[in-house]
């Protein structure tokens, strides 16, 4: 089910470094939002705060709001684990784990907390999440070898397909086609346009083609200098965006005019 | 660098100076490397030529008249079963202590922590040695004395039990303190090393911290802990002097971990025999000798297998 993500006044930080400011956003459910900016600027960051994984780091903090269909993310009584189950995430580089088979990476997220699954429905799990993430009939014959096995297009596939296995209500995807080839970068792109019927997708992309070509909304960040916070410059409809942006600097990054 | 140099010394000459500190660096490392070795083929050759009288001598004139193998079985039974009891007590203690220093102490109780735990492996041998006699032995009796009771259907806990604690018991569990911090540094490290990419990775999937662990942590650092647990196995197969002085060892193999009578361990009998022994007497003590350093050699080899095999499969990741 995918859900609607209201972020309001979401200032975030790594110990006394404010790397992201005063980021107001409402993210529609069941439509792909692209987050572009300069490198540095925080999109990461941004993204990892909406699934809590921002905390993860020693000394990261964050102040503001952030809502999933009125469930207060950062609440004292929300529990990140249960907000990450919630808000799957694939990260910039495949990271499927090394010591687990294709199958067993597939249902680890379904494994976690003694969660016990016979064995035709995890069976059934792994080829509708596999097939799910185009990468069935690649990898059907060699299901027990090792995830490290694959390609990294493969591997960031069978990420997905691992994210998309507890159907999440919400998918995160940090450049997650920047270590790999056109095709690749197709075929996930395909992916995430039939995602979209059942999931909210937040990705982050350095791609302005990719932006333009699989989002209904785009963010922009930026920030004035180094050493300052990045901020959300500009939020509208991708169309807008690309033709006819409200702020100059999101002109200037678009058009390359970037300094 | 010297492109742009002058070109008053003439190539040739150049060119040798440079061989020949090459040369003298190659000469002084390859010097050292054989030195270590022809060292070690010394020694190695000096047991085996001080053992072949006791491998060739007739049975009733070793120790105790039964044979090298009936003098050196109880020995070598001794030896492992000191050793064995001492990785099973250490390595998960080991492996807790390493996971609670690297992902959930807080990081000035964590530096602290592994700060003391290495100076357990600064202590000397004699102290620990003293204090399994002087500590540890007299409150284990009651545990002795229980274990008989309670526990007495196992060979291990047969009894009856002894009233000194001065037992295998006891010596495992000094052995198991003496090489914790072996096998907990490198569990510690390995397991630090676990890569973020994975430790997020089942974070993000909504694991617990310790299904984390589970998932990303144990698996990369399971070689490496192997590793580390087969290092203190052979410290503590060649422990002399804690073992020395905690056990009343002499008697004949027997698996029981509690009782008055237990066998020796290979290093302690040398030591406490070898300053009275005389003829073929030392031969016997330097064959069992010979044989304690080839179980040693066998478990450094596994060790080091183990380790090249985590090697290859880190780099293939
Ligand atoms: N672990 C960290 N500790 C401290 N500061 C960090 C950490 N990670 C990122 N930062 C800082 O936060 C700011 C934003 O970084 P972030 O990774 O979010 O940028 P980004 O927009 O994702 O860049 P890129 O496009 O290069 O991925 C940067 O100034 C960065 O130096
Ligand atoms: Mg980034």
């Amino acid at each position: 089910m995918a859900k609607r993500i209201e972020v309001s006044d979401l200032n975030i930080y790594y110990g006394n470094f404010l790397a992201v400011e005063g980021v107001n956003v409402s993210i529609e459910p069941r439509s792909i939002t692209a987050l572009i900016g300069p490198s540095g600027c925080g999109k990461s960051t941004f993204l990892r705060s909406l699934n809590r994984m921002h905390e993860v780091i020693p000394g990261a903090r964050v102040e503001g709001k952030v809502v999933m269909d009125g469930q207060d993310l950062y609440s004292p009584d929300a529990d990140p684990v249960d907000v990450r189950r919630q808000i799957g995430m694939v990260f910039q580089r495949p990271n499927p784990f090394p010591t687990m088979s294709i199958y067993d990476n597939v249902v680890a997220g379904n494994r976690l907390n003694n969660r016990k699954m016979k064995k035709a429905e995890s069976d059934e799990l792994v080829e509708r999440s596999l097939r799910g993430a185009n990468l069935w009939n690649e990898v059907k014959d060699r299901l027990d070898r090792p995830g490290s096995s694959l390609s990294g297009g493969q591997q960031q596939r069978l990420c997905i397909a691992r994210a998309i296995a507890v159907e999440p209500d919400v998918l995160l995807m940090d450049e997650p086609c920047s270590a790999l080839d056109p095709i690749s970068t197709l075929a996930i792109e395909d992916l995430m346009a039939e995602l979209k019927d059942r999931y909210t997708i937040v990705i982050v992309t350095h791609n302005m083609q990719q932006a333009a070509r699989v989002s209904e909304s785009t963010g922009f960040f930026n920030l004035n200098g180094v050493g300052q916070p990045g901020r959300l410059i500009e939020f509208n409809p991708t169309e807008k965006i690309f033709s006819n942006p409200d702020q100059k600097a999101t002109e200037d990054y678009i058009s390359g005019r970037f300094g | 660098m010297t492109a742009t140099k002058a070109p008053t010394p003439s190539p040739p000459q150049q060119r040798a100076v440079r061989r020949l500190g090459d040369r003298v660096f190659a000469g002084s490392a390859k010097g050292s490397g054989i030195f270590i070795l022809l060292v070690l083929a010394g020694v190695a050759a000096f047991l085996v030529s001080e053992a072949i009288p006791a491998l060739t001598a007739p049975a009733e004139e070793i120790p105790g008249g039964e044979g090298l193998t009936g003098y050196v079985a109880p020995l070598i039974v001794g030896t492992l079963l000191g050793a064995v009891l001492a990785l099973l007590v250490a390595t998960p203690l080991a492996v807790g202590i390493a996971l609670y220093i690297t992902y959930y102490a807080p990081r000035r109780i964590a530096a602290t922590m592994g700060y003391v735990i290495d100076l357990l492996a600064a202590i000397p041998s004699v102290v620990y040695g003293f204090w399994g006699l002087a500590v540890l032995a007299p409150a284990l009796v009651p545990f002795h004395r229980w274990a008989a009771d309670d526990l007495g259907w196992l060979p291990f806990f047969a009894g009856p039990a002894s009233a000194s604690g001065r037992t295998m018991l006891t010596v495992g569990l000094v052995l198991a303190v003496m090489i914790l911090p072996i096998i907990s540094a490198i569990a510690r490290e390995v397991f630090s090393q676990a890569p973020a990419l994975h430790r997020e990775a089942a974070l993000a999937l909504g694991a617990t911290r310790w299904e984390m662990i589970k998932m990303a942590v144990l698996p990369y650092g399971r070689s490496g802990v192997i590793a580390g647990a087969m290092l203190g196995l052979g410290r503590a197969l060649g422990e002399t002097m804690a073992v020395a002085i905690v056990l009343s060892g002499g008697a004949g193999a027997t698996l029981n971990l509690i009782g008055s009578s237990n066998p020796s361990t290979i290093a302690s009998n040398i030591a406490l025999r070898f300053p009275e022994a005389t003829g073929i007497d030392v031969n016997t003590l330097v064959a069992s000798g010979l044989v304690l350093f080839v179980i040693t050699l066998a478990v450094n080899m596994l060790a080091r297998w183990i380790v090249n095999r985590r090697a290859d499969f880190s780099g293939a990741n």
